[in-house]
């Protein structure tokens, strides 16, 4: 295609659409709704667009676009502020940014973490649109070019992170991978749908949502265990540096920002593999890349700064398959086609072709509304970062609420808080024998696709085999594959690399064997329930990954418990946080402070999520964070009031409990 | 205690049936209105899916067509390949007409395959509306050629086809084409039909099949440009409920044409029931939507008329042609006979289908 005589026109066209009044009047609106959306994690961008699709009928195409656009693109900037400020991964495009912008948080910058944070997700959407603008002519032939081997290679490109994410213990990192990809096959297998590790329960059979086990391994230990210090996130209770520090370490590291967007562009172009391991790619490289690693984890601005300038590229890059080839990458993404089509538009690869002047203006609002909205993000954020300096009691009630309704919309049971409890409970005891929680949650998020892409990718091989070794070989050894098993062996084996250089901590101690041994005991037991589970299945294809996964998982568990066997007690393969960490000197334990969100979990069951929500604000207010009646009151009604307020706006139910099931509740109180 | 709860709930409902029930004879003369209502229409899928989409779509529409103008709400209660909503609905929704439930072929299967999990019987709920569509099979150009000239002589060929899996819809094209002799290897494990083109267009795939909408926006500019040939439509159902050409695509043979010029007979026997039964409820009567068991005749007859006045609008066809395809959108008796051919199969055919995907693809079905 003559890319001067076409594709110029359709953006000048485009751009004389976009910048209009009402054009960016209705950006403006669909980015405000997409900020008050996206700051409550698990909500994310389908809720955000299911509430505007009953306005876009009937509206002008463009403006309804310039909604919708708005919408889904400030959704992982705003997502930030809970990853930041309450270590609560808002969705799947964030969680890498838990890593490092919650230890600064908590060391006091969370300004700083923040303006960086939205100067590179800014950085990241105006790149990802300026390189869309002239790829998206030419791109149908280079997605084409990803066929099942190639997915399958970026699939194992994301699992090789694991190495590199691992930490000090490499075992480790494989068994809690594993473990990721084992509780990520539950339920229906993607094949031929048998059932697996669901015991027959309705909640299992469709597997964990990836807000639970984000929430469960990474928010809830951390929320924990600033409960049982009872301080403000904040360590000193102060802000340091601010917003302008972290737009300046943006400048610092802009190589960084263009490698990762960069990264994030082309992620987000292959339809199939979604965002879901974009963000831990690039956390990757930039760990990869950078001199001195040994603040990774503790607070390294560049932590921030990389995952966040991938997360928005990916967004821009996402609409390749989404507008091209009609296939989402992800959920808001599929309401964002239901959208168009409300509008008159289907996706397609009309959409180079007849619609292209439309297709720039998709493009171009979401470079637009990357720009207002980092832009109100970074207005934001010195003000939103003050509540790390909030005594942490007084916030917890809060955090809680709005976990445990990201959690409810799962499946919208109460079981959503269930599978919550247990989740967190293994993620509390993963934090505290420092087990990688990312090599889990990576995992996790990889499973279906690792199963799929190796059965798919398989099965087609050796139909092409059959035809010839020339034309099998020609499949499964493609330029694109060749390159990415080149970069994922340099990768793993600079991630070993660097587990070796990273120190063990410095001072010695004497670890008590015990309870690390016991936790991994757990796994090997869990791990061989799976094993048996997976080989009781009957249909051969679903089958073989749950039961070689276990299968590589146990061996790997059972070494690491050799391991434990032969080493002295000095190992840091024993480390235990409640000895060593700042939990040691915490004034409260651990199961108290996980009984208080237990008690939520309990009296839902019992009233209903609403009237358990005020009882718990109340009794958490009065008997823990002891503040005055007065405080108590406004504290509450304030919180319950704006959660209602939300649901309404949004259409969504709260977990029903006994009560509901005997008397008839008006609505909130009714569930559903 | 989840049991005790079902126990609890089911008394419930049949108390407030019985009140209802008392209620009706005084209330059956009034007329239905939902001033200041909101109705909440539950799809079992999640957001974005087809479904969802088509349910998005009429909202709008048949809150202006009922009398009030109500708010029309779409709710989305995904689990369990439908099969969760759906049960949700038999069980708990009330027949006040403010709750309705859209199905799609995904929430038959299961029910005509007799899965456990089933807990609802579509007898019980009236229906108010059938919204049809279609499916056309394409090629690549090269087999695509040889088969323009003579089906049988690629018969031999090894398919390769992407899958959603045996027990879903695409339970249709892998019996039509084994009917016809045909060797097709599924690949199972794709999410959606857009991933089954995709793997198409990427050469890995060497058949597929698509909804007509799809294949109208998305394998129509394969065709023109001369990479895929269409070879078979699904048809459609006449008035007599016999299968004929598909009317989007008229000049593209059904599978019964196909196998009549492959095998020289007209199909018959119990295959051919089956794929026939599964058809209907695949395709023809592929989604649906229901009122809850006893609902009240005056409210299910305002329903009916709603959608009627929808379908009647004068810009409706071209608004619903890009999304739903140019098919019948069934309501009133047309709509209970549509559900009735594609939710009441005879024991023996739903027997033949669950012995022959237990022998093909192992799938073993309670």
């Amino acid at each position: 295609m003559d890319i001067f005589n076409v594709a110029l026109p359709a953006l000048l066209e485009a751009l004389t659409l976009i910048f209009t009044l009402d054009h960016i009047g209705w950006l403006v609106v669909g980015v405000l709704l997409g900020l008050a959306v996206g700051v409550f994690p698990g909500l994310g961008g389908i809720a955000g667009l299911s509430l505007v699709l009953p306005f876009i009928y009937g509206m002008d195409p463009v403006s309804g676009l310039a909604m919708m656009v708005g919408l889904v693109a400030v959704i992982p900037t705003s997502d930030t502020f809970a990853s930041v400020l309450m270590g609560i991964p808002g969705s799947s495009a964030s969680q890498a940014t838990v890593l490092d912008g919650f230890p600064l948080a908590k060391n006091g910058e969370a300004a700083r973490a923040l303006a960086a944070a939205f100067t590179s997700s800014l950085f990241g959407g105006l790149f990802g649109a300026v390189v869309l603008t002239f790829f998206v002519v030419i791109a149908r032939p280079i997605v084409l070019a990803f066929g099942l081997p190639e997915l399958l290679m970026l699939t194992l490109l994301g699992l090789s992170m694991v190495g590199v994410l691992a930490g000090n213990s490499l075992l480790k990192g494989v068994i809690g991978a594993c473990l990721g990809l084992v509780v990520g096959s539950i339920g229906e297998a993607p094949a031929q749908g048998s059932s697996r590790m669901d015991f027959g329960s309705w909640y299992l059979m469709d597997g964990f949502q990836l807000v639970i086990i984000g929430l469960g391994i990474f928010a809830i230990p951390e929320i924990i265990s600033l409960l049982r210090q009872d301080r403000a996130i904040s360590k000193s209770g102060e802000l340091g540096s601010g917003w302008m520090v972290g737009v300046r370490d943006w400048w610092d590291n802009i190589w960084l920002s263009i490698r990762c967007s960069t990264i994030g562009v082309i992620v987000g172009v292959i339809p199939g593999l979604g965002g879901s391991v974009v963000d831990w790619i690039a956390y990757g490289h930039t760990m990869q890349t950078a001199k001195d690693k040994s603040q990774f984890g503790k607070g390294d601005i560049r932590g921030v700064i990389g995952p966040e300038s991938s997360n928005n590229a990916k967004e821009g890059g996402g609409l390749v398959p989404t507008l091209l080839f009609g296939i989402p990458g992800s959920g808001s993404m599929a309401v964002f086609i239901g959208g168009m089509i409300l509008l008159g538009y289907d996706a397609g690869p009309q959409m180079v072709t007849n619609d292209l002047p439309i297709t720039y203006t998709v493009v171009w609002s979401l470079a637009l509304a990357n720009v207002v909205g980092a832009g109100l993000c970074l207005f934001l954020s010195g003000g939103i970062a003050r509540l790390t300096t909030i005594r942490f009691p007084l916030l917890v009630p809060f955090l809680f609420m709005m976990i445990a309704f990201a959690a409810f919309q799962s499946k919208q049971t109460l079981w959503d808080l269930t599978a919550l409890v247990l989740i967190s409970i293994l993620g509390i005891f993963m934090r505290r024998f420092e087990w990688p929680r990312p090599a889990f949650l990576i995992g996790f998020v990889l499973a279906s696709q690792a199963e799929v892409y190796t059965y798919q990718a398989f099965q087609i091989a050796s139909t092409k085999f059959k035809r010839g070794a020339e034309v099998g070989f020609d499949y499964i050894l493609s330029p694109i594959v060749i390159t990415l098993i080149i970069i994922t062996v340099v990768s793993v084996w600079l991630g070993a690399k660097q587990s070796a250089a990273i120190r063990p901590p410095s001072e010695e101690r004497v670890w008590n064997k015990s309870p690390s041994v016991i936790f991994t005991l757990v796994i090997a037991v869990f791990l061989f329930i799976t094993l048996i589970d997976a080989l009781l299945i009957d249909v051969m294809i679903d089958k073989v990954f749950p039961a070689t996964v276990a299968g590589v998982a146990l061996v790997a568990t059972l070494l690491l418990l050799l391991q434990m066997r032969q080493q002295p007690a000095t190992s840091p393969v024993f480390y235990d946080g409640e000895v060593a960490s700042e939990d040691a000197k915490a004034p409260h334990g651990l199961w108290p402070m996980l009984s208080w969100f237990l008690s939520l979990l309990v009296l839902t069951g019992l009233f209903g999520f609403v009237i358990a929500l005020a009882i718990f604000f109340v009794t958490f207010l009065k008997l823990h964070a002891k503040v005055s009646w007065l405080r108590t009151l406004i504290l509450t009604v304030g919180g319950v009031g704006a959660l209602i307020f939300i649901a309404y706006m949004l259409n969504r139910d709260f977990p029903p409990g006994l009560l509901q099931s005997f008397t008839e509740l008006p609505w909130p109180l009714s569930g559903r | 205690m989840n049991n005790l709860r079902r126990l609890i709930n089911k008394a419930l409902l049949g108390m407030a049936v019985g009140t209802l029930s008392l209620g009706i004879s005084t209330s059956a003369l009034a007329e239905t209105d939902f001033t200041d209502k909101t109705i909440e229409w539950v799809i079992p899928f999640s957001e974005g899916g087809g479904s969802d989409k088509w349910a998005r779509f009429y909202a709008p529409l048949l809150s202006e067509q009922l009398p009030g103008k109500p708010t029309v709400v779409v709710k989305n209660m995904p689990g369990a390949g439908s099969t969760k909503g759906a049960n949700w609905f038999a069980e708990r929704a009330k027949n006040d007409g403010l709750t309705i439930l859209g199905t799609s072929g995904s929430t038959q299967f299961p029910f005509l395959l007799g899965d456990p999990r089933v807990k609802f019987k579509y007898s019980d709920w009236p229906i108010v509306l059938a919204s049809s569509t279609g499916g056309v099979a394409y090629l690549p150009a090269e087999l695509g050629a040889k088969w323009k000239e003579d089906p049988k002589s690629i018969m031999g060929t090894n398919f390769i086809f992407g899958s959603q899996g045996a027990t879903r819809l695409d339970l249709i094209p892998l019996l039509a084409w084994e009917l016809l002799g045909m060797k097709v290897d599924p690949v199972f494990g794709i999410k959606g039909r857009g991933d089954g083109r995709l793997m198409f267009e990427r050469g890995e795939a060497n058949i597929d099949y698509q909804t007509s909408s799809a294949f109208l926006s998305k394998v129509m500019p394969l065709v023109d440009e001369g990479k895929a040939v269409p070879i078979m439509t699904w048809g459609a159902l006449d008035d007599d409920s016999n299968i004929v050409r598909d009317p989007t695509f008229p000049d593209i043979p059904t599978f019964k044409e196909v196998y009549e010029q492959v095998k020289g007979e007209e199909p018959s026997g119990p295959a051919w029931e089956a794929w026939k039964a599964f058809f209907i409820a695949g395709f023809p009567a592929q989604k649906m939507v229901m009122l809850p068991k006893d609902t009240d005749q005056e409210i299910v007859d305002t329903y009916s008329d709603a959608f009627k006045a929808v379908t009647q609008q004068d810009d409706f066809k071209a608004k619903s042609e890009k999304l739903l395809g140019v098919y019948e959108q069934v309501t009133g008796k047309k709509a209970a006979s549509f559900k009735k051919l594609g939710t009441e199969v005879e024991p023996e055919t739903v027997a033949w289908v669950k012995d022959w995907l237990g022998e093909r693809y192992g799938v073993k079905l309670k």
